[in-house]
């Protein structure tokens, strides 16, 4: 009885991972520009790798390799951000204007440096 | 049930290529080049599975390490140019 | 004491990468621990921002709010990619964190990039800058449920 209701809830775990997983890859192909793009990819690189990590872990038992799926979530978790924000910065950066329907940087900021693109910074042409 | 996880991240890993491929700036095909690497994890660890050896799970471990780290280089590169730069180039303080 | 609980978490990675438990591979492993800790310790690079110790027990409460918050956003996102019009609303905003430590507003603007819908662009001082992909999110950044949440998990609550 309890082997098959793991099954159950493991095949319907991987069946939801592959779901957002694919989800995200095509929210990767439809959006419109490069900050959006990289909504759509954390979508897959979260929920949809948590699900199929999380139905590998209960068709694996607990084992050794039960810590090594939990390992690679965890560097996911820990590395997908620190990428996401890189991108997003260095796409700034380039001066890769986004598609805006609301910009409310400068009103919100206090600083009236933080807000600003940072265009005023003319890059020396070399 | 593993061929349906294999299969749904082959047709994800093709949907980041055609990003790649499409991709009108460097941001995007770096970000696609992110997610085929995630992907590519993902397939190690299905196909792993579907197999009977979970000792590929090692093999994505070390991708995902090299994943970061070239993306980090990739980016570095095309910020400045160089991936050894002067600070004062920046700009920022 | 911050060595100590270094030592022990690289020995058990050690342990439960390698899977072989002979006295040699074991012994290695001690080794390679002991040598990490101490270039480590002659480096000065242990202290509480980089081994953060005070913050494990926070964890055990903190990452199941957050894997709750990731869920219920990668829904809307995913709900948002796959309606034909595809009704996005994309927002820059500027949220404060009221973080007082580097570690508090790292994991902050990592918790914000992290839930797919909310990306960090830049840090300055206390300020994030913002993108949202619909316009709900930046409102909800702004009413600053998730900023009140780190700083409880920074104090080790």
């Amino acid at each position: 009885m309890m082997p098959l209701l793991i099954d159950i809830v493991s095949w319907a775990l991987i069946a939801a991972g592959s779901a957002f997983v694919v989800i995200g890859a095509v929210g990767v192909v439809r959006m419109p520009d490069v900050y959006t793009r990289m909504h759509a990819a954390s979508v897959s690189e979260t929920l949809g790798a948590g699900l199929l990590v999380a139905g590998f872990i209960l068709q694996a038992g607990f084992t050794l390799v039960t810590l090594k799926l939990l390992f690679i979530l965890g560097l996911f978790f820990f590395t997908a951000p620190v990428v996401t924000h890189a991108l997003a910065q260095a796409a700034l950066h380039e001066d890769i204007e986004p598609v805006l329907s609301d910009d409310r940087r400068n009103d919100r900021a206090t600083d009236t440096v933080a807000g600003q693109p940072e265009k005023t910074n003319a890059r020396p042409s070399s | 049930m593993f061929v349906l996880a294999t299969s749904a991240v082959l047709i994800a890993l093709t949907l980041a290529v055609v990003r790649a491929i499409r991709g009108p700036t460097v941001f995007d095909r770096v970000l696609a080049g992110n997610t085929i690497g995630t992907f590519a994890i993902l397939l190690l660890a299905s196909v792993g599975f579907m197999t009977g050896r979970p000792e590929w799970l090692d093999i994505a471990l070390t991708y995902g390490l090299l994943n970061l780290i070239s993306t980090l280089a990739v980016l570095k590169f095309f910020r400045h140019g160089d991936l050894a730069y002067d600070i004062e180039e920046d700009g920022e303080p | 004491m911050r060595q100590l609980s270094l030592g022990v978490m690289l020995f058990a990675f050690w342990l439960i990468l390698s899977g072989h438990y002979t006295p040699m591979l074991v012994g290695i492993g001690l080794a390679a621990t002991v040598l990490c800790v101490f270039v480590t310790y002659r480096m000065n690079s242990v202290d509480e921002e980089t081994h953060p110790n005070h913050l494990f027990l926070s964890t055990f409460t903190y990452y199941p709010w957050l894997i709750w918050e990731i869920t219920k956003s990668a829904w809307a996102v995913s709900k948002v990619i796959v309606n034909p019009k595809l009704p996005i609303s994309p927002t820059m905003t500027v949220v404060g964190a009221s973080q007082s430590t580097p570690n508090g507003i790292a994991t902050y603007a990592n918790s914000i990039t992290l839930t797919p819908g909310t990306i960090t662009v830049g840090v300055r001082g206390n300020e994030l800058t913002v993108h949202a992909l619909v316009s709900e999110g930046a409102d909800d950044l702004e009413e600053g449920v998730m900023d009140a949440r780190v700083s409880r998990f920074e104090r080790g609550v």
